[in-house]
């Protein structure tokens, strides 16, 4: 019997952060002290607050520790696990450093307003022990639902709770089911989209890395209330430790016999086996996953047939993303009253965002449906750093838009997002400050659909590499109002005309900065500036002869020798050979290089 | 496995193991862990405690955790019995025996054991 319980990340952040090397200096501090039967370590997934990784809690008290090295372990050990006194220093708190006194995760801001359905277990458990699942009431609601209901009772709960897609296009879970189990088929499939693929977003890694098995879990529920027993999960390559937790979870299940034949004695049969994507964007459309899972190029297929009728092997197929997954045995277990109690009238339960950008808090954060995007933003995420001002937040990558200031105070849901030219998308939220030129942010997000287009419809394989050339052009101080019209016009040909949902959504980034930054775009193209200051082709550095002392600090710095003058009279910068690199701001001690 | 009951089985194993994560429960039992305390035995007193907790099945209501010197040696080891709505209750020169007196009596059965109690 332990008397404590340090838990270590083991999620993808604080790995490359250096949670191992932590984990293995704790394992051979308690035995050099004799504590290894008084102390147990559990590797855990992720709890969130990956900016302050790596990260450790101790419990019983709930003491969390950020930012640990392996030479702080000893002190930790000595200090906190033999003596019980908290090493403060080490101790997370929030901004407020003067009145911090909470020394328990949960009680910072950061938690506070946080609800975890999803991510319940997520820096919990030990996702590698299929006991630790079990106790925290795992595989509980698959027995109930095998035992005590009827496949169409199960869907009916689904639809009742109001869950939708999580995947980003919030489709009605209980419905994609219903339409599933309602077609006659000698097979049918249950699969998981973890092709998680926009930038900045890892939401569905975390609850992989942190939970596996409760996705297990949901998909054997899925198969019993869809009458399938085949179960695949498509899951990027690129996510290694992802990938070999669930290939754990996957054997201990069926070594307890929660996956495989009459599990629980009820006749059901169920297995799930894991298919790697090799990292094509394309492949978390839905068809072009399953094109993917066949062993074919992975490239979308014209629907209708949905894959509710004709799917995987041309056999019906339910595809749910993991998020959602992750909430269905909760639901089970708690009702389906339960989960709509949370969230909007439209949206209901909670929602995972990976918040990244220009915020404090890097990290993940669950919070209901209907929370403001200032609260996520300034009171979760600790608002933005170096007391810059905020000025947008992109949502859904690659296929959603940005959402400014003025709409900071909107209750985030699937539809409130739509309303306002953005959407929910995977959950990745990215920060913008007053430093980001939106112009630059719609080419970066058009560079990556052009990359990831995958070639088989016209209007996005040859469209958007035309809206990317445009903006090109406009970020390089060659535009005309002509041109921005034109980025309307194509943008909604390609939404009208693409294939599938990448080509449909890949102007968004354009179209919804146009609406809310158009001053940004005519800025570049009428007064050929950036007004952010990022677009290198619109910047011009130059020296205030007032403020230059003639140092020459700045001339000996730049790496192409575009800086010239006699010590002690001010310098000149020759424009023809500047390269806009900023060397010479930086050197600048007495402020006498502006950037404009 | 093959039935629900064995599901439970290890759920209720796991139970007393997990619980210790979901934060502070009713009860606080807490243990000098300083120099002083350890010199006079207070590990075996910790072990003895979060073991007989643990036996008793009171995980989820009773948490044992160390503290630093609370500032009478000369009494280490300590042991004192936090409760929502009750008096702090300290036990001076405790040992294992004593302790599993404390887990019996008090934890368990709402008896505080004022033999042990300091100023008797």
């Amino acid at each position: 019997m332990y008397r404590a319980h340090v838990l270590i990340c083991g999620g993808t952040g604080c790995t490359s952060s250096g949670s191992v090397a932590i984990q293995e200096t704790l394992a051979k501090q308690l035995k050099e002290k004799d504590l290894e039967d008084e102390v147990k370590i559990v590797q855990t997934g992720c709890f969130g607050l990956c900016a302050l990784g790596p990260v450790m809690i101790v419990y019983p008290e709930g003491t969390f520790y950020s930012r640990v090295t392996p030479e702080d372990v000893e002190e930790i050990v000595e200090e906190h696990l033999l003596k019980g006194r908290i090493v403060e220093r080490l101790v997370y708190s929030d901004t407020d450093e003067e009145n911090a006194t909470e020394t328990s995760l949960n009680d910072t801001t950061f938690y506070k307003k946080q609800k975890r359905v999803a991510l319940r277990n997520c820096g919990v458990i030990n996702p590698e022990v299929i006991d630790e699942y079990i106790g925290e009431g795992g595989y509980q609601a698959l027995g109930k639902v095998l035992t005590e209901m009827t496949p169409d009772e199960v869907i009916k709960t689904i639809l009742d709770s109001g869950l939708r897609g999580r995947g980003g296009g919030g489709f009605p879970t209980g419905l994609k089911w219903k339409l599933a189990a309602g077609n006659q088929a000698d097979q049918k499939y249950v699969c998981c989209n973890a092709d998680e693929g926009d930038p900045g977003a890892f939401m569905d890694r975390s609850v992989l890395e942190g939970d596996p098995h409760v996705v297990l879990e949901a998909m054997a529920i899925a198969g019993y209330a869809i009458g399938a027993s085949q179960g695949y999960i498509y899951v990027r390559a690129e996510y290694p430790i992802a990938v070999h937790r669930l290939k754990i979870a996957i054997k201990q299940a069926r070594e307890y016999g929660l996956l495989g034949k009459n599990i629980f004695d009820t006749g059901f049969d169920f297995d799930i086996d894991i298919r790697l994507g090799a990292g094509a964007f394309v492949c978390g459309e839905e068809t072009a996953l399953m094109t993917s899972i066949e062993g074919n190029r992975g490239e979308p297929r014209p629907r209708p047939p949905y894959p509710a009728v004709k799917g995987l092997f041309g056999k019906p197929t339910i595809l749910n993303n993991v998020e959602t997954y992750a909430n269905i045995p909760q639901i089970i277990l708690n009702g389906a009253d339960w989960f709509a109690s949370m969230g909007t009238e439209k949206s209901k339960g909670t929602k995972v965002f990976a918040l990244g950008g220009k915020i404090n808090n890097t990290g993940l954060v669950e919070v209901p449906m209907g929370t403001t995007l200032r609260e996520v933003v300034e009171e979760i995420g600790g608002g933005i750093p170096n007391g810059k001002k905020f000025k947008a937040a992109q949502t859904g990558g690659p296929s959603g838009g940005c959402i400014p200031a003025e709409h900071l105070d909107i209750p985030i849901d699937y539809d409130n997002l739509i309303s306002i030219g953005s959407m929910m998308g995977s959950g990745g939220l990215i920060v913008m400050d007053e430093d980001n030129c939106m112009v630059d942010i719609a080419k970066f997000f058009l560079e990556f659909t052009v990359d990831e287009s995958c070639g088989k419809c016209t209007p996005c394989r040859v469209g958007t590499r035309r809206l990317l050339e445009i903006l090109e052009k406009i970020t390089s101080g060659k535009g005309t109002l002509e041109d921005i019209d034109r980025l309307e016009e194509l943008a909604a040909y390609i939404k009208a005309n693409s294939l599938c949902g990448l080509g449909q959504t890949a102007p968004n980034p354009v179209l919804s900065t146009l609406r809310y930054f158009r001053d940004e775009y005519e800025a570049h193209v009428v007064d050929k500036k950036c007004p952010a200051g990022v677009c290198k082709d619109l910047l011009q550095y130059t020296i205030i002869e007032d403020k230059c002392k003639g140092c020459s600090a700045c001339s000996r710095k730049c790496p192409v020798g575009a800086i010239s003058g006699e010590i002690k009279s001010p310098f000149v910068i020759d424009q023809t050979k500047c390269i806009k690199c900023g060397a010479c701001i930086e050197t600048c001690k007495f402020g006498a290089i502006e950037k404009k | 496995m093959k039935s629900l009951a064995e599901l439970a089985a290890i759920r209720e194993k796991m139970k007393n193991s997990v619980a210790m994560r979901d934060g502070a429960s009713g009860i606080r039992v807490v243990v000098g862990m300083a120099t002083c305390g350890i010199a006079a035995g207070a590990r075996p007193v910790l072990n003895t405690l979060v073991e007989g907790v643990a036996k008793e099945g009171l995980s989820e209501k009773v948490t044992v955790t160390q503290t630093g010197c609370i500032g009478i040696c000369q009494y280490e080891p300590v042991v004192e019995v936090y409760e929502e709505g009750k008096d702090k209750v300290t036990y001076v020169k405790m040992d294992v025996d004593k302790a599993k007196e404390v887990v019996e009596q008090h934890l368990k059965g709402g008896k505080v054991v004022t033999k042990y109690t300091i100023g008797k």
